[in-house]
């Protein structure tokens, strides 16, 4: 251990979250400091060394901070959170702190909250269906256990009740055990984070995970080290103790705007609409973290929630986040205003996975088949709705009446199925009420035996 | 001898080191007391600025740098076919051995020195032999024939001694020269140099792909460069997957980019299980991945291209037909823009650097198809596919633009289409080729001059089916006539029977040059009835029963043998239900 401590008074500058310290001898890029001021510790961690010129982020942020009277120490260690079963039933602040006092009992290790690239070598291809009882997820955008799949939301849409819907309902057929929960949230509101607590708390959740809270009136330094924490806690649950966890991170936007804000403080080069250029590979460092692996029972399954600033999808957080993750839910002002729940517009969604989950053996044979069926109508439905406003009900043939009654039974039935948990067969049964509406052969992407059989249960019922 | 410095600043993966002598640019470096592998990318005033191949928390001021007097080099040899390789060239499923996540400062070899190789010499005693020339060969997997050729950067020799065929390790010598010097398996090659090759060749192979789309409308040359741009979800990585396995190249070099993990994955547990179409090898016999996942080291991405690139030429050297697949070159961009943006470069647009067009250009033009070294010199090609990701489907980025004048085919996907499910999702109004003139004479050649017609007919009814839509906004459908109806009707039969592609279909994945012009062939047949009998008055409502679509889609699925009979049978048939219908005169 230390025998001494190294601490440095000269405070060079104080610009924004950072701290610019010179005189530093050994600085190590990405090590723990301690801060101590006249009115109380903070902590803090080396961001850029240039000589002896030290940029430090402090996490509890720089409001009152004395330029004069403030010592840096070297704590000589890189950012750690300690683990241990005991974790679980926790709740803990954004930087890993038990919030009602207690200390962690147990605490098997302490790791780097960074962790380190999983080698593709060693990681198996996600397979395993997961049953989330939501109709639009496991029919047409199928999660599978390892995915990383995000929620694509507006402001005012209610991603937040679908995740809880998701932690409450998902599961693996066949496999006793629940997910585990690693919960993080970034710069929600106290609101927000009160919702998820108190469904947790009622469905039994709370007992089965972890949960790091960054409230928006928390520093937003904090919020980098929340997800990295969170990830960490859920490598340490899937890889080392062989559970299948679920990670809900929400909402990336805040975690972003904080990348940007340091960004800005050091005065780096912007990239688009302000955010930094390293702000992919940033978010690759915490998407990643998600997968299965050979020779081990557990999986990190993510699901991250992401607001679309004015619904747009072009916004460099979801574009990025788009690109990494594999396939996203996208919610839908329009299908919300019209009082459907869950709003999820299966056309710009995907799961780019599903084909791994599925199928004979996994599913139902035909669950390809169906998915394709349903997107290539639903896709006709509304672009036909388009037309009709052009030329009017007229300018329709009879066909294509049906497709329009297709479009809105399918949303109202199928979509529309609110807090309750279908599980796939009851997906299933809808799917074929809503495609009774159009003729035989307009169901062309369907195995013909399977219409035949279907269309003479039909109509003996 | 090693030159030692010390580190003064890092941020990031760039690490700054004081130095008191001369250092090369690009030279590589071992940084830090974990000896993190490193590139000289920057020497300014008693500095060098250094790109660090793995993450660098942790390190400190003061610890040494070693630089090595050499540039990045990768060792090339006999068994880099079916490897998995990261960035900077080390074996993943070595470094897996040490456990499941990538640790720092692992060295490990690129070859494996221990195999052996069944090396038959093909030169003898006295013979004069030059670079690129033949030694000996041995054989790589089943089908790839390895040939030892003297590396392009040694001088040539006379031989004095050979070794008889048998087994062979890597180190072993296989051959000694007049002058003591000794030839062995392998050689080192630094990855950002070109290697060197007697004269480029026109563009008038192909590269079949096995795709309707591309090999009819937009056909890409042996040599050439294709360039496929598209926002998330447009099935870049299944398209460029396809192209993967079924293109008719002898070795792929694919270069996972910044991507993720779980693709490589996929590519890995797929590959070995699926067979070449051409020679009915599994596929990994003909592959070289490069995986560099997003989360692992920016710099390492950076080199990946290189690598692939390298890892190419050396098989093109042999006179093979290469093509690399890059997905994605966006993630590289980045990488660079990442990298400039810690050494506070002046940026260009989009805070890309300035030298971002030079540097692709250095990528983009070490492929062709060419004339190899030796006096015996043979054909080989690189062609190179890669995959574009521009921020939020704008094509007017600095990346696909500067990408689109380096290449001569664009592969547009469309993220419409994707939404209807319509895969491939390349778009067939904004994708071009230029290689179509250079290509035209061996398509004639293998196809009859038909061929050409076909494709016209086929890009005609597309281009009408755009204005039809239009007026049929304006006017709607009751507005057209019978025969305009029709053309509707055909242009939408070729969307899903021909154009789409299913990927995951067995039979349909992959789809022969014959049948594609078999399939044009049966449309083009049915058009030319059905347009007969409109003409004689029937209306297009009283046959829009027939089922066209299913019985095509079935033709489409039927293998290769039977399809002949099929197609004329169905068309007879469908002639058929069609003659039954009577005219009725309104």
């Amino acid at each position: 251990m230390n025998l001494y401590r190294e601490g440095y008074g000269s405070v060079k500058g104080i610009v924004g979250p950072l701290l610019l310290v010179s005189g530093v001898r050994e600085a190590g890029f990405g090590e723990r400091v301690l801060i101590e001021t006249p009115d109380g510790l903070r902590t803090g961690q080396v961001l850029q060394v240039d000589g002896d010129l030290c940029a430090i982020q402090v996490f509890e942020g720089t409001m009152g901070l004395h330029s004069g009277g403030t010592t840096v120490w070297l704590e000589r260690d890189i950012v750690r959170i300690p683990v241990g079963i005991s974790l679980l039933g926790r709740v803990l602040d954004g930087r890993g702190r038990p919030v009602d006092g207690t200390p962690l009992a147990f605490v098997e290790k302490t790791i780097p909250v960074n962790g380190l690239p999983l080698n593709p070598v060693a990681r198996t291809s996600p397979n395993a269906f997961v049953e989330t009882g939501i109709s639009t997820i496991d029919l047409m955008n199928t999660l599978v256990r390892g995915q990383k799949l995000p929620i694509f939301s507006g402001a005012g849409l209610p991603a937040n009740r679908l995740a809880a819907q998701i932690v409450r309902q998902a599961s693996v057929p066949g496999k006793e055990t629940s997910f585990v929960v690693v919960f993080a949230a970034i710069g929600i509101t106290a609101r927000e984070a009160g919702y998820f607590l108190d469904d947790f708390e009622k469905t039994g959740a709370l007992n089965n995970g972890v949960f790091f809270i960054n409230l928006a009136s928390d520093s937003a330094v904090e919020r980098l080290l929340t997800p990295r924490m969170a990830l960490s806690v859920a490598e340490y649950f899937a890889f080392e103790k062989g559970y299948d966890v679920l990670v809900v991170m929400t909402d990336m936007l805040h975690y972003c705007e904080a990348l940007r804000e340091i960004s800005a403080a050091r005065e780096e080069v912007p990239g688009r609409r302000g955010f930094p250029g390293y702000m992919y590979s940033d978010l690759a460092s915490l998407y990643e973290r998600a997968g299965c692996v050979h020779g081990c029972a557990g999986s990190i399954t993510q699901i991250p929630i992401i607001t679309m600033p004015d619904d747009d999808m072009t916004h460099p957080v979801v574009d990025l986040s788009g690109y990494i993750t594999e396939g996203q839910i996208v919610l839908d002002r329009n299908l919300h205003d019209r009082g459907i729940y869950p709003p999820v517009n299966v056309l710009p969604s995907l799961s780019r996975l599903m084909n791994k989950g599925i199928g004979k053996g996994r599913t139902v044979p035909e669950h390809r088949a169906m998915a394709d069926q349903l997107y290539a109508a639903y896709a006709r439905a509304r672009e036909l709705e388009r037309l009709k406003l052009i030329v009017g009900e007229e300018g329709l043939s009879p066909l294509e009446h049906r497709y329009i009654r297709f479009g809105s039974a399918f949303e109202r039935q199928f979509v529309n199925q609110g807090e309750s948990r279908r599980d796939l067969l009851a997906s299933l049964e809808e799917s074929w009420k809503s495609l009774a509406v159009l003729p035989v052969s307009e169901l062309y992407r369907l195995p013909d035996d399977l219409v035949s059989s279907r269309m003479a249960r039909g109509k003996d019922d | 001898m090693n030159k030692t410095g010390s580190v003064i600043g890092i941020s990031g993966p760039v690490v700054r080191a004081a130095i008191n002598f001369p250092v090369r640019m690009f030279e590589i470096v071992h940084a830090g007391r974990e000896s993190l592998l490193g590139e000289v990318i920057r020497i300014r005033s008693g500095a060098a600025d250094i790109q660090v191949y793995e993450e660098t928390s942790g390190m400190r001021v003061g610890e040494p740098v070693v630089f090595s007097g050499e540039l990045l080099s990768v060792e090339l040899g006999p068994g880099l076919l079916g490897s998995v390789l990261d960035g900077i060239g080390r074996p993943l499923a070595r470094l897996r051995e040490e456990g499941i996540y990538i640790g720092r400062g692992a060295n490990i070899g690129t070859l494996d020195e221990s195999r052996e190789w069944n090396f038959s010499p093909q030169a003898g005693l006295g013979d004069t032999i030059r670079p690129g020339e033949t030694l000996g060969t041995l054989p790589e997997g089943t089908r790839i024939l390895h040939k030892v050729l003297l590396p392009p950067n040694s001088l040539p020799g006379r031989i004095d001694w050979i070794a008889p065929p048998g087994e062979m390790k890597l180190r072993e010598p296989v051959c000694r020269f007049e002058d003591g010097r000794e030839i062995t398996l392998s050689h080192r090659w630094e990855v950002r140099r070109s290697r060197p090759f007697a004269s480029r060749l026109p563009f008038n192979r192909p590269l079949m792909t096995g795709q309707r789309i591309l090999d009819t409308l937009f056909p890409m040359a042996l040599g050439g460069a294709a360039v496929i741009p598209g926002g998330f979800g447009t099935g870049k990585t299944v398209t460029q997957q396809s192209l993967a396995k079924w293109c008719n190249a002898d070795v792929i070099v694919y270069i996972g980019c910044g991507e993720r993990g779980n693709e490589m994955t996929e590519v890995l547990e797929e590959f070995p299980t699926l067979m070449d179409p051409y020679h009915n090898i599994p596929l990994m016999e003909r592959m070289v991945l490069v995986a560099n996942t997003s989360n692992m080291p920016v710099a390492a991405r950076e080199a990946s291209i290189y690598l692939g690139m390298t890892i190419a030429e050396f098989y093109r050297d042999m006179g093979y037909a290469v093509a690399i697949m890059a997905d994605s070159t966006s993630r590289w961009a980045e990488a660079l823009r990442e990298i400039g943006g810690r050494l506070e470069e002046m940026p260009g647009e989009e805070g890309y650097p300035a030298y971002l067009g030079t540097r692709l250009a250095q990528y983009y033009e070490r492929a062709g198809r060419i004339t190899t070294l030796g006096k015996a010199g043979q054909e080989g090609s690189i062609s190179v596919i890669n995959a574009v990701s521009p921020p939020g489907g704008d094509f007017s980025e600095p990346v696909t633009q500067s990408s689109l004048r380096l290449s001569g085919t664009f592969w547009a996907l469309d993220k419409s289409l994707a939404q209807q499910r319509h895969f491939p999702a390349i778009n067939w109004q904004n994708s071009y080729t230029l290689y179509d003139e250079s290509l035209a004479g061996m398509f004639a050649e293998k196809l009859g001059e038909e061929w050409s017609r076909l494709r016209l007919f086929l890009s005609e009814t597309l281009s009408q089916e755009k204005s039809l839509l239009e007026l049929v906004q304006l006017v709607g459908r009751d507005g057209l006539s019978e025969q305009d109806k029709w053309t509707l009707n055909l242009s939408e039969l070729f969307r899903v029977v021909y154009l789409q592609q299913n990927a995951f279909d067995n039979i349909d994945a992959f789809c022969s040059l014959a049948k594609m012009k078999g399939l044009l062939e049966t449309l083009r047949a049915l058009d030319v009835f059905v347009s007969e009998r409109l003409k004689e008055g029937l209306i297009f409502e009283q046959f829009s029963e027939i089922p066209l679509r299913a019985g095509l889609l079935r033709l489409r699925g039927t293998p290769d043998t039977d399809f002949p009979e099929f197609a004329a049978r169905w068309l007879d048939e469908t002639k058929e239900s069609l003659d039954r219908i009577e005219v009725v005169v309104r």
